[in-house]
């Protein structure tokens, strides 16, 4: 490659803001957070941006490049025709804070209102099984780098604004990873259905084509959770066997929740 | 500057840092009773520990059931070239399966053996397969296991919070002093006892696998108070980090792909590694290519010696490199294409597939990839009490990266993770019972606050000044050529001349713009604790005049018997210049002197150590 580039970078904050363009030398290999960087270094020190990795691993870098979410890092120059301009917004979906960096708390907000991990009780010997087949799809879940590009993407949270009703594609990825994990024993189905919202979501599939770790999101965590709160809540003979049974239907195994417990000294 | 007005928390215990260190030590103090708070410069889940890959060892048993912790404990001291902490060998040794375990117990899920326990592979130095992991994204999945379980226990996060400097009451510890990174407010923290778990300072370097966080604020701040550090000398380069393109030049390959079969050729096609093969480890190293390919499978042969310890590996590229049988970029090769099918390399190694695929347009499932050595780990950091992390400040301690001890000369691949289990939860219940234990709430002295706070924003309000960035580019490029993998005592000393220098130059840099995120400021503070932390290794790299472990002297070559006995000590001097006292090693308990010098034939028969006491 070598050469130069042109970015055209929001900056601003709260208050508003504006595209600056900036040309800057690049060379062959460079991603998208390489050539800002180099803006930074040299000619916009105080240009606002996230960023750990750079490898794709630590999902601060998250930020609209030509109009759709993507990591910084993991966008290379030469996606895009080498004589135009490459537009770089922050994300829409959250309160911008300065130039690229944006307020992304809520997440935090919203993963703290999720019921922990709740193990069942060790085998005989102290360990705990697991076969590596029953663990692959939580593995799958787990593999989620908390970029947000998703919650960014999702029209219920980025255009319909109902923060308020449903906690987004990432939350239901990490309320998938707990109920499906062969260990986990506490109940959320009530608030998947209630509280977090999962109703809201009408399989768009956005989310998904733009996770950087290819969760299948919308298969693999939104629908079975969907399908668990149809079979708990509206499938009449499930219904049934649980009004029988007690509580609730399903695995039997899940207890009441709780926090976990305190860690013993070592 | 009135203080009173400056926001003000008060906590038992304030953690700096995030990573697997900060949140361990924190989830403890908290279980403790403590009234315990977390700063870190990133958001939360971002640290440095997110990014680990190969796993974290501990002597499990369950991939070979010869394994123990005498094992470990001996492979940790003999990878560290016996400067290791005896003690804190031993603990982490003993401590680490309990650690891990319990990180399952909050929701970790490793990858699993065929019977459906935490599975384990080999990595450089390690005896037997060790290293429980999740693919090659085994910090993910710690990092996120201990913040997941942290947010529930009732402990405050203050994230984009950047701790400037301690305070202190008499010699005691009385909190610290902070910036809100977005809105550039500052902050004062009185705590009772503070834990510092801030990592290292690779950032010194131009290439390094390190992030922007790694400035070695910890190290400085420790310092200014008046701490100890130790073996700072000690840097290591990681043997295989990416060389092309020039923009991810350093990001790391793990260690994994070599643990899963992987080997380093040169541009002839040649297996180099069985050239450099050191006498300590020639008697468990295969001697040759088919002895290499029967293992594991062949109890009788030994293992590759593409599994030698880093600084071993490192050293060997290098040379191979210098000598003219190099890749076309400066590296060598590292294979695994034609060693393992496409699916298992994708499914052991996804995110290695992916970013050589993504960043550098490589398919490593069909070609080798090209690597070469990048700045990677401190193994020195702030001297501390192995069972308790406190440093000699009454009621700082340090854990993780940040703190010296475990790794000696040279760490072991898989003993950082470990390692931050381990001796977080020490810190978090020594620094739990140094609270319990004072009489009364230390006061920070008048003047300490306001003197940091001028300091940090001299940057922004001074007219002029040279720009941070491009100061920090000439100190990396300083360290790199002069502080870099192999040293002589003349490149040491003008490296010291230079810095000075950059020391009054970094001073006077000008941020512009407002106090409102602004990474020109931030880049100004965090380039006084990086020039800070080059002085010191530079200064401990000088005086050390012997070739061991990740410090190589060319000017002093092989280990030194009479420096093996003693680690180098810094102290901040009257002067503000580091002073170097070197200090000698603690005898070890007659059993674990006997396990770390003993074959692995007498060790596993149980002619030695059998009567070593399993309990810590
Ligand atoms: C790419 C890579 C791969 C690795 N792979 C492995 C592996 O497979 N196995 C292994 O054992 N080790 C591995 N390591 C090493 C290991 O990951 C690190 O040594 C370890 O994670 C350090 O953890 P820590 O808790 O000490 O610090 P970190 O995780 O780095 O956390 C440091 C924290 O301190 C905070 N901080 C720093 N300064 C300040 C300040 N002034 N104010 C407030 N907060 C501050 C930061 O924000 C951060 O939260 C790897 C390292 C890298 C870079
Ligand atoms: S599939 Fe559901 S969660 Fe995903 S973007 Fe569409 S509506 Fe949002
Ligand atoms: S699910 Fe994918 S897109 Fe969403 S936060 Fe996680 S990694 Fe990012
Ligand atoms: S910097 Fe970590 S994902 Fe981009």
């Amino acid at each position: 490659m070598g050469g130069e580039r042109t970015l055209r970078i929001w900056r601003g904050d709260a208050s508003g803001g504006q595209f600056v363009s900036y040309r800057t030398p690049v060379e062959e290999g460079m991603v998208v957070l390489d050539a800002i960087l180099r803006i930074q270094a040299e000619q916009a020190n105080d240009l606002a941006v996230r960023w750990n990795c750079k490898a794709g691993k630590c999902g601060s870098c998250s930020m609209e490049i030509e109009g759709r979410p993507r990591l910084a890092c993991m966008t290379r120059l030469n996606l895009y025709p080498p004589e135009a301009a490459i537009t770089v917004q922050p994300l829409k979906a959250f309160p911008v804070i300065k130039d690229l960096v944006t307020d992304v708390s809520w997440n935090y907000e919203q993963n703290r209102r999720i019921p922990p991990f709740q193990p069942g009780a060790r085998d005989p010997d102290g360990q705990y099984r697991m076969a590596q087949c029953d663990v692959d799809r939580v593995q799958e879940f787990r593999k989620c780098i908390e970029c947000f590009l998703c919650q960014d993407v999702c029209h219920i949270l980025r255009d319909r604004e109902r923060k308020d009703a449903f906690v987004g594609p990432r939350f239901m990825v990490r309320l998938a990873s707990l109920e499906m994990h062969p260990l986990d024993v506490a109940d959320r189905l009530p608030l998947i259905k209630e509280a977090f919202g999962v109703g809201l979501c009408n399989i768009t599939r956005c989310c998904t084509e733009v996770c950087p770790e290819h969760i299948q999101i919308t298969d693999n965590a939104i629908i079975p959770l969907k399908e668990r709160v149809v079979d708990r809540y509206y499938d009449p003979i499930q219904r049934l066997l649980g009004w029988l049974r007690g509580r609730r239907g399903g695995t039997a195994r899940k207890l009441p929740m709780s926090q976990g417990p305190a860690s013993a000294p070592a | 500057m009135d203080v009173s007005e400056i926001q003000t928390f008060e906590h038992d215990v304030l953690v700096i840092g995030a990573g697997g260190a900060g949140l361990r030590a924190a989830i403890e103090a908290k279980a403790q009773g403590m009234d315990t708070a977390v700063v870190c410069k990133s958001l939360l889940g971002k640290a440095h520990t997110v990014m680990a890959e190969g796993g974290m060892a501990a002597a499990l048993g369950n991939a070979d059931r010869r394994d123990n912790w005498k094992i470990h404990f001996r492979d940790t001291m003999r990878g560290g070239k016996f400067l290791n902490q005896w003690r804190m060998a031993e603990l982490h040794a003993k401590l680490a399966p309990a650690r891990v375990r319990e990180l399952e117990e909050w929701g970790a899920v490793f990858d699993r053996t065929p019977d459906g326990l935490i599975a384990q592979r080999n990595f450089g130095g390690h005896r037997y397969p060790r290293l429980a992991h999740v693919g090659d994204r085994t910090g993910l999945e710690m990092i996120r296991t201990l913040q997941d379980y942290a947010v529930h226990q009732g402990i405050t996060f203050h994230m984009e919070c950047t701790a400037l400097g301690l305070l202190k009451d008499g010699e005691r510890i009385a909190g610290a002093c902070g910036y809100w990174r977005e809105t550039g407010r500052l902050v004062v923290f009185r705590t009772k006892a503070v834990i510092l778990a801030t990592g290292g300072a690779g950032k010194a370097w131009r290439v390094t696998s390190n992030s922007w966080e790694y400035t070695g604020d910890g190290f400085a701040m420790a310092y200014e108070a008046g701490a100890e550090l130790m073996d700072m000398e000690f840097t290591q380069f990681h043997p295989t980090g990416m060389v092309w393109p020039p923009s991810v030049r350093g990001t790391l390959v793990t260690e994994g792909v070599r643990g899963e079969g992987g080997v380093l050729l040169n541009s002839r096609g040649e297996r180099f590694m069985f050239r450099y093969i050191p006498e300590r480890f020639a008697a468990e190293t295969a001697a040759t290519i088919e002895e290499a390919e029967r293992w594991p499978d062949d109890p009788q042969a030994r293992r590759p010696p593409e599994l030698l310890t880093r600084d071993v590996v490192a050293r060997a590229i290098r040379a191979e490199v210098k000598e003219g049988r190099g890749s076309p970029h400066g590296g060598v090769f590292l294979d695994i294409a034609s060693r393992r099918p496409a699916d298992y390399i994708r499914r052991k190694l996804p995110s290695m597939y992916h970013q050589f695929k993504e960043l550098a347009e490589v398919d490593i499932t069909r070609q080798p990839m090209e690597v070469g050595p990048t700045l990677h780990y401190f193994m020195g950091g702030v001297r501390v009490d192995p069972d308790t992390q406190m440093s000699n400040v009454p009621g700082l301690f340090a854990c993780g990266e940040c703190a010296a001890g475990l790794h000696g000369a040279n760490r072991l691949g898989g003993n950082s993770l470990s390692d931050l289990l381990v001796f977080g939860a020490l810190a978090g219940s020594g620094a739990a019972a140094y609270v319990r234990g004072l009489a009364a709430t230390p006061k920070p002295e008048p003047g300490q606050i306001e003197a940091i706070f001028r300091q940090a924003t001299s940057y922004l309000n001074r007219e002029s000044g040279e720009n941070p960035y491009l100061l920090h580019e000439e100190l990396q490029d300083l360290m790199q050529s002069l502080v870099g993998i192999v040293r002589t005592g003349e490149e040491l000393a003008q490296a010291i001349e230079r810095l000075q220098e950059l020391k009054q130059r970094a001073r006077n840099v000008k941020a512009h713009g407002s106090s409102q995120y602004n990474p020109g400021w931030h880049q100004a503070i965090s380039l006084q604790s990086l020039v800070t932390s080059a002085e010191i290794v530079a200064c401990a790299a000088l005086a050390r005049e012997e070739s061991r472990g990740a410090h190589t002297r060319l000017d002093f070559e092989g280990e030194r018997e009479e420096w093996g006995k003693v680690n180098l000590v810094v102290r901040r001097g009257a002067d503000g210049r580091p002073q170097i006292a070197r200090v000698e090693r603690p005898r070890p308990p007659r059993y674990l002197e006997e396990i770390a010098h003993a074959t692995i034939e007498d060790l596993e028969a149980g002619r030695v150590g059998a009567d070593a006491p399993d309990e810590v």
